[in-house]
């Protein structure tokens, strides 16, 4: 499996290691790329979008000719993760002018709408399909606003979605990259019998 | 229907949570900013945080004095505005300072030589805190002694204000040197090396182990060209704060915009040309060397 991490701002070599273990546990190799130029994506079969600042992300994606590639990616129904800053950036609406995102994802978001990094927490969230609560990281996160009629939604935190799935695209509000739980990984990009939902 | 989680038993300010932050940092451009009209411009070009302080250290170095954090009013504008992180420095052990800053709503502290410090013996037990820190450091005992006091982030000691990326070069690659190091050490070797060093011995050995430092590691001080950001990511820096490189330049949008592409293109040789033509004249600078030994500031808290 070739998985491409989208690489031009954030924390990329989290998920390089979260995919290689995901693959792991489904008896495969994954070569991972990091993403920093147009030409690349077209090569892979999964890809990530890492959490960082969806300002920056959202600039050098268009500027570096990879956005395109993105919709490319998606229309072919390839999988996506896309993680916080990565959520933002696939959504329909991230209400901000600073940020141009793809309107891939048909959900409306609200940037830093826990408040600032003090207000940044953990806390166990149960997910639909998995068994256990899975350790969920917030970093000035965003949350899930309006939810279009193709969306899933697979954990809420108080009634607000924070994890979500449309087609190939899973997107969270949290970063599953930061703890060794590969779980929100596998969903994504090995969805089988546990993880599989009706969408 | 999908599972719904109530928020009780939800944890801040762990360390996860502080570590994890300045993660989403990497790859990113941390840009000094004195007014919020210089947050804008920076959240524009493209930056990842903006520093907010009350003046950059080129002007500290020119005003002399005892430089103090930033004013809180100032502070305040511009959290209002930009969308992006702002950090805050505070003074070397000034516990206030931080504690004001964490109050404000700054979302990283930097405990930094830039400013005069408060105290010559003793760092800011930073593992209180809720917010994370970033400090400074020229090698790798001291890294360790400030991630052991609670330090979420490290970036180089730079000298500060002089647009002469020198000190931050012979700091990262000491860093790396001294990893390099460790990691080809026994056990009972590392112990010794631990000893020696200062160097909080857990750390030692676990740096030793993960062949990294166990935080984000940035460049810092002296950075004023896309060259300069680019060299300082080839030394496997995880991103790059700017000081008066940004607002000391000729034309300050264009040099923001032209150094956060060049830390996305640092290996591209042919990219940075690109990117670095046209951008107008960098800050003039001075170099470390014509500034006596006892005015730098790299000396400070180690």
């Amino acid at each position: 499996m070739k998985a491409g991490v989208i690489a031009v701002q954030g924390d990329v070599s989290e998920h390089a290691d979260a995919i290689r273990h995901a693959a792991a546990a489904h008896g495969e190799e994954a070569e991972v790329v990091e993403i920093r130029s147009a030409g690349l994506v077209p090569d892979c079969d999964v890809l990530c979008m890492p959490g960082g600042e969806s300002t920056t992300i959202s600039r050098l994606i268009h500027r570096e000719g990879i956005a395109a590639e993105i919709r490319d990616h998606v229309a072919a129904g390839k999988p996506v993760l896309a993680t916080c800053a990565g959520l933002i950036v696939l959504s329909r609406d991230a209400k901000d002018e600073r940020v141009d995102p793809l309107g891939l994802l048909d959900v409306t978001v609200d940037r830093n709408a826990f408040g600032r990094q003090k207000d940044s927490f953990e806390a166990r969230i149960d997910v639909t399909g998995l068994e256990e609560p899975f350790p969920a990281v917030f970093i000035r996160a965003p949350l899930i606003d309006e939810v279009g009629d193709d969306v899933t939604t697979l954990a809420t935190v108080e009634d607000r979605p924070v994890l979500v799935r449309q087609g190939p695209i899973v997107g969270t509000s949290f970063h599953p990259e930061l703890t060794d739980d590969d779980r929100i990984h596998e969903l994504a990009f090995f969805p089988d019998e546990r993880t599989e939902v009706a969408a | 229907m999908a599972d719904a989680t109530d928020l009780e038993e939800l944890k801040r300010g762990t360390e996860l949570v502080k570590r994890g932050f300045a993660r989403m940092q990497k790859g990113g451009v941390i840009m000094d900013v004195v007014t919020r009209e210089q947050a804008r411009i920076a959240e524009d070009a493209g930056a990842v945080a903006v520093m907010a302080l009350e003046a950059v250290p080129a002007d500290i170095r020119k005003r002399g004095g005892v430089a103090r954090m930033p004013d809180p009013t100032n502070v305040t504008e511009i959290i209002d505005e930009v969308s992006i992180p702002v950090m805050g420095k505070s003074r070397i052990g000034h516990l206030k300072e931080a504690q004001i800053l964490e109050a404000l709503g700054v979302d990283m502290i930097d405990e930094s030589e830039v400013l005069t410090p408060a105290d010559d013996d003793y760092h800011i037990d930073k593992r209180d805190f809720t917010s994370p820190f970033v400090c400074g450091a020229r090698n790798l005992p001291e890294a360790l002694r400030r991630i052991n006091e609670g330090a979420a982030m490290i970036r180089t000691k730079g000298e500060a204000g002089t647009g002469d990326v020198n000190q931050a070069v012979e700091h990262q690659r000491t860093m790396q040197r001294q990893i390099r190091e460790i990691k080809g050490l026994e056990y009972d070797e590392r112990e010794k090396w631990a000893r020696e060093h200062g160097a909080p011995r857990e750390l030692v050995h676990e740096t030793a182990e993960q062949e990294r430092l166990p935080v984000v590691n940035f460049a810092a001080g002296g950075i004023a060209t896309p060259a300069d950001a680019a060299l300082m990511m080839h030394y496997d820096c995880d991103g790059i704060f700017v000081g008066s490189g940004i607002f000391g330049a000729e034309d300050p949008v264009e040099m923001g915009n032209a150094i956060v592409e060049a830390v996305n293109n640092w290996d591209d040789p042919e990219a940075l040309a690109d990117i670095a033509s046209g951008i107008g004249k960098g800050m003039k600078g001075q170099s470390k060397d014509s500034i006596p030994e006892e005015e730098r500031l790299e000396g400070r808290g180690v």
